[in-house]
């Protein structure tokens, strides 16, 4: 019992050494991503609260948690505090398996690639809690929006998963990146990581996939009746899914924790570093992308996950595998 | 140990409670929320006896694909509030429960059944040709069983689910007319010359264009 309780204090002080930087740099990015938004428009960007800016982001915080919390009366009060909840929970919990560095992960469990995967698709739930429980029409109809497009693209992630077990032999994270210590995923397997990198922005609700919180049609969508501190919950839930969006890329495609090349001024930045850079390089691109694609219809972003992306992503997993079978280099023999 | 069976407590507890919940919840839509609290607590129970695979599959399809879907429904055909309830005292001669009575009477014998048979051969589990151990994980014996003894069943359970599909989407379809469909294609391959048409517009007379 009593080693128990010292594992779990171990436990708790880890977490929590993740979940805080995590926190700090969700509400970081959020800078940057107007930052980058602005830069893209020429405009200056948030940049007066402190240096070029940079506590915006915090000031933006202390609104929130001062503001009123309006619970409307017809809503269905348990749900509706319940959904940012959940959001933002779901969006930290999947966390624990990303891998830093060698041995350098919370839980190195050996469904790795499978518990991020379906903790991305409970994520669903938080935004039809919410567009349910505020009990009026305009989240209601984001809430739908939003669920049937994050399962629709759900699909065609959980293909292009596939297509790089296929080349691992194992749902390990950290064996997913030791995989790529030669070649890079993104090399081999380009035209998947660019379907990844656009299924992610549809499941993280992105633009040019933001039809959940169409502004246009939808006011804000499932997150119409939130306001102060649940509606920052929400906000930050969503950032925290990019931010883990661009992880997941950066471990399944662009090598994790390892250097580009292994030379001498590379290979002596740590590990943690060189996630952290991939990370941000896809953010930025997620930021770019806002900053310059304009919206979809909703009929073609459905068009796009289960006409285009789906086949096409299946038949790159037949030729993986035709191609791994031939030249006999399928891994785990 | 002790923490192992802590932590196996909560999660039948929350099962079997959110389980009874689903039946007995007023709301059709909390009782939808209920079944994907006692899905993922399930889920819970697998990965606590080491069947990390199957917890996840669980997880993926029946609580990411399958809950969703019902609450989908649930929401869609506004049955939030249920009329009569079976526990209500006045009883609205709905013939629901007797049916509902006969299944679970069947199910319950049904695990009669499955247990007293383990109770009284316990080498039936043994005789099952998975080798389960350490070294190995899950995922990969499951594999190994899935796709070379039961390669056929697998092939055929899958058939039978795309057969299932496609029925549903053929008694589903109907054609609309005039829907307006936007084909890309048609759009990027049309010329200046089907776009624009020159007239001579005759003074006084204007000029007929067919929609």
């Amino acid at each position: 019992m009593d080693s128990y309780f010292s594992i779990l204090f171990t436990e708790v002080y880890k977490i929590l050494f993740l979940l805080v930087p995590v926190l700090v740099s969700v509400a970081m990015i959020v800078w940057l991503d107007r930052r980058v938004w602005a830069f893209v428009q020429k405009r200056r960007g948030p940049n007066v609260v402190g240096p070029f800016g940079l506590f915006q982001s915090l000031a933006d915080a202390l609104k929130y948690i001062f503001k009123e919390i309006i619970i409307p009366a017809s809503a269905n009060k348990l749900v509706f505090v319940l959904a940012p909840v959940v959001t933002m929970t779901l969006a930290l919990i999947s966390w624990a398996v990303i891998p830093f560095g060698e041995d350098f992960v919370l839980a190195d469990i050996n469904v790795g690639i499978l518990y991020l995967f379906a903790v991305s698709s409970l994520g669903v739930y938080g935004i039809i809690m919410g567009g349910w429980a505020s009990n009026s029409k305009y989240p209601f109809l984001g809430a739908i929006r939003s669920a049937a497009q994050m399962v629709s693209y759900e699909v065609s992630i959980g293909v292009i998963i596939i297509n790089v077990l296929l080349c691992v032999g194992s749902l390990n994270l950290s064996d997913i990146v030791m995989a790529q210590q030669n070649l890079w995923f993104v090399i081999p397997l380009f035209p998947m990581f660019v379907i990844f990198f656009i299924s992610a922005l549809a499941e993280t609700n992105r633009p040019p996939f933001d039809l959940p919180e169409a502004e246009a049609e939808l006011v804000a969508g499932y997150q119409t009746e939130y306001s102060g501190m649940m509606y920052a919950m929400f906000w930050l839930g969503e950032y925290a899914n990019i931010l883990l969006m661009c992880a997941m890329g950066s471990v399944l495609f662009l090598g994790g924790w390892l250097s580009p090349i292994d030379i001498f001024p590379f290979n002596t930045i740590p590990g943690p570093f060189w996630l952290i850079f991939k990370i941000l390089f896809l953010f930025i691109l997620f930021a770019l992308v806002k900053a310059t694609v304009p919206r979809y219809r909703y009929d073609q972003l459905m068009k796009l996950g289960w006409k285009i992306f789906l086949p096409f992503s299946l038949f790159y997993v037949v030729l993986t595998s035709s191609f791994l079978l031939y030249f006999d280099l399928l891994p785990g023999k | 140990m002790i923490a192992h069976s802590v932590f196996f407590y909560i999660f039948s507890l929350i099962a079997i409670v959110s389980a009874v919940m689903v039946t007995v919840s007023k709301n059709t839509v909390h009782s939808v929320f209920f079944l994907i609290l006692d899905f993922i607590s399930i889920s819970c129970l697998f990965i606590m006896i080491g069947a990390e695979f199957l917890g996840m599959i669980m997880l993926i399809v029946y609580v990411g694909a399958v809950a969703v879907l019902f609450l989908f429904v649930v929401m869609m055909l506004n049955v939030a509030e249920q009329k009569g309830q079976w526990f209500s005292s006045r009883w609205d001669g709905g013939t629901h429960i007797p049916v509902g009575l006969l299944v679970s009477l069947i199910i319950f014998f049904e695990l009669i059944i499955v247990i007293g048979g383990w109770k009284y051969k316990p080498d039936l589990l043994n005789s099952l040709s998975i080798n389960v151990s350490n070294e190995v994980t899950n995922t990969r014996s499951i594999g190994n069983v899935l796709y070379t003894d039961y390669i056929l069943l697998f092939q055929i359970s899958g058939m039978i689910l795309l057969v299932a599909m496609i029925g549903a989407i053929v008694l589903t379809y109907r054609e609309r007319a005039g829907v307006k469909r936007q084909s890309y294609v048609k759009q990027i391959s049309r010329e200046r010359d089907e776009g624009v048409d020159l007239v001579d517009a005759e003074r006084n007379k204007g000029v007929k264009i067919d929609a």
